[in-house]
């Protein structure tokens, strides 16, 4: 639970993928106490995110008090949680929690560098809950659907680009135009992994009759 | 009443405290400058404003705008306009400072928006139920929620007719990801008309009061585009827990402990699928009809999408 905030972050809908892949961390002003946000490559801005996956191995990885790592598997890739002291409601749950289960995680990407250098991106939860198979379903294909619509804007605003000299009349997609800048990663891969999302779910909804 | 006469009664309103004008003298000088040298209404309107303004020796905010715009209430979108209303004085609410008059909730049939009367504006008493015509009333905004003050410049006019009002019914849908402080098991002052929630066995206005038990939900419902803040009353929480107010507090009097209602019920609805339907004030959505989304999630039809793109 939590307090009012002043203007309520939208929780991210993102397949794993595309999050740890999200490792450039940014805030829109010098104020102290701004919002970080993580700069997704489909092009957005995601301060907080919402999960649903399964929930396969939780370990204790902490050394004088508790640090709890869970991961969180999606058909992309895998969430790495991490919730120690300061998140007791979300570690208890990664310590009672027998796995594998279904979870639902809502939290805030968090980025740390590696002793060799690599950026890694991990998930420190506001709340863990366990849900049921229908809501990782709706999750993956609402999942699939955020991250078209701004693979779409990505896309829109790309082909506006190429004529450099063609004047200003573009759409304007700040976050896409930082995606660019900073990733190398074709915004094509995360269609793929839309697709690979869909089909991994519609196999298990849809089974073929057997004859 | 014709249009020049209409805007003439306008302006006139806005003078008859200040300077001995008649409404003839007023539609005399609008209509010399709509009629006979085909000024647009507006630049009329605000050239006559000027004539009257400088003959009193006014400046333009002394008197408002001169140019407020009749409006519903769902399309009060931006701060600082001067605008007209006919609504609904749907429910008073106690003034919490002794510089406000009265305030209250308004409805028009396109939504409801909360009023501020200021006490030094010296206007006559509004009535719950009552229908008025608001005109020169000015928006307000704070954390995203509008509001309109009625000011010294405003006039009221009370009317005959009935009118329906909207409750502004919106409807949302996404997961349920958080559950705010104030849920659960509460305690609300049990002072007349107060209600307020208890902090500590306190109650902001009237300190330490025995207080009465209620449940309710502050929730967020997102759906990854925008989040919503949801509040469920006792029977929506009712409804959506499956726990009752008596079981509630059975459970908070066996722990000794009031949050452990709280904590079972954000373990059963956080990271939950729901479809919210309600009304909304400000930024609330009130929980009227609530549906767990449960069935499966259609994939094919995003499938071909992405495979298209
Ligand atoms: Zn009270």
């Amino acid at each position: 639970m939590s307090g009012a905030e002043l203007t309520r972050e939208v929780a991210r809908r993102v397949f794993a993928s595309e999050f740890n892949d999200s490792t450039y961390a940014f805030k829109e002003s010098d104020d102290e106490r701004a919002p970080n946000y993580a700069l997704l490559p489909t092009g957005d801005r995601a301060n907080r995110v919402f999960v649903v996956g399964t929930l396969t191995e939780t370990e204790d990885v902490g050394e004088e008090s508790e640090y709890w790592r869970g991961r969180v598997v999606d058909p992309t890739g895998t969430f790495f949680v991490y919730a120690g002291q300061y998140q007791p409601e979300a570690a208890a749950a990664l310590r009672d929690t027998e796995p594998p289960a279904y979870a639902a995680v809502v939290g805030k990407p968090r980025t740390y560098e590696t002793d060799d250098g690599t950026v890694n991106v991990s998930l420190r939860p506001e709340s863990i809950a366990i849900v049921d198979e229908a809501t990782r379903d709706r999750w993956v294909v609402e999942t699939a659907e955020r991250t078209l619509e701004r693979v779409e804007a990505f896309e829109e605003w790309e082909a506006e680009q190429e004529p450099p000299e063609s004047g200003s009349t573009a759409p304007t997609n700040e976050y896409a135009k930082m995606a660019r800048e900073r990733y190398d990663s074709p915004v094509v891969n995360y269609r793929n992994d839309v697709i690979q999302a869909l089909e991994s779910i519609e196999g298990t909804q849809n089974p073929e009759p057997t004859t | 009443m014709s249009d020049v006469r209409q805007h003439a009664d306008d302006i006139h309103d806005q003078f008859s405290d200040h300077i001995d004008v008649s409404v003839d003298d007023v539609e005399d000088r609008l209509s010399t400058l709509v009629d006979e040298y085909k000024v647009p209404m507006d630049e009329a309107r605000r050239s006559v404003t000027n004539h009257y303004l400088e003959e009193a020796g006014l400046e333009r905010e002394d008197i408002s705008s001169g140019s407020s715009e009749h409006v519903n209430v769902e399309d009060v979108d931006e701060p600082e306009q001067w605008i007209d209303l006919t609504a609904k004085v749907i429910e008073l609410w106690d003034p919490r400072s002794d510089s406000v008059a009265q305030v209250g909730l308004l409805g028009d049939p396109t939504g409801t928006i909360k009023f501020t009367k200021w006490a030094k504006s010296d206007l006559p008493s509004l009535e719950e139920g009552g229908v008025y015509e608001l005109r020169n009333v000015v928006t307000d905004e704070y954390q995203g929620r509008y509001s309109v003050k009625l000011n010294s410049t405003t006039v009221i006019e009370e009317l005959e007719e009935e009118i329906e009002v909207g409750d502004d019914t919106s409807e949302v849908e996404g997961a349920l990801v958080d559950m705010q402080s104030g849920s659960g098991l509460i305690k609300r002052c049990p002072v007349e008309g107060c209600t307020r929630v208890l902090q500590n066995g306190r109650c902001s206005e009237h300190g330490e009061v025995e207080g009465e038990f209620d449940l309710r939900i502050k929730a967020v419902v997102d759906d990854g585009i925008d989040a919503h803040e949801v509040i469920f009353d006792k029977e929506a929480t009712e409804e959506l827990t499956g726990l009752s107010l008596e079981e509630a507090k059975e459970m908070a009097m066996d722990a000794l402990d009031t949050t452990i209602v709280a904590d079972e019920i954000a373990d059963d609805i956080v990271g939950t699928y729901y479809r919210i339907e309600g009304p909304t004030f400000g930024r609330y959505v009130l929980a009227d009809d609530v549906s767990e989304l449960d069935g499966p999630a259609d994939a094919e039809q995003l499938l071909i999408k992405a495979r298209s793109m």
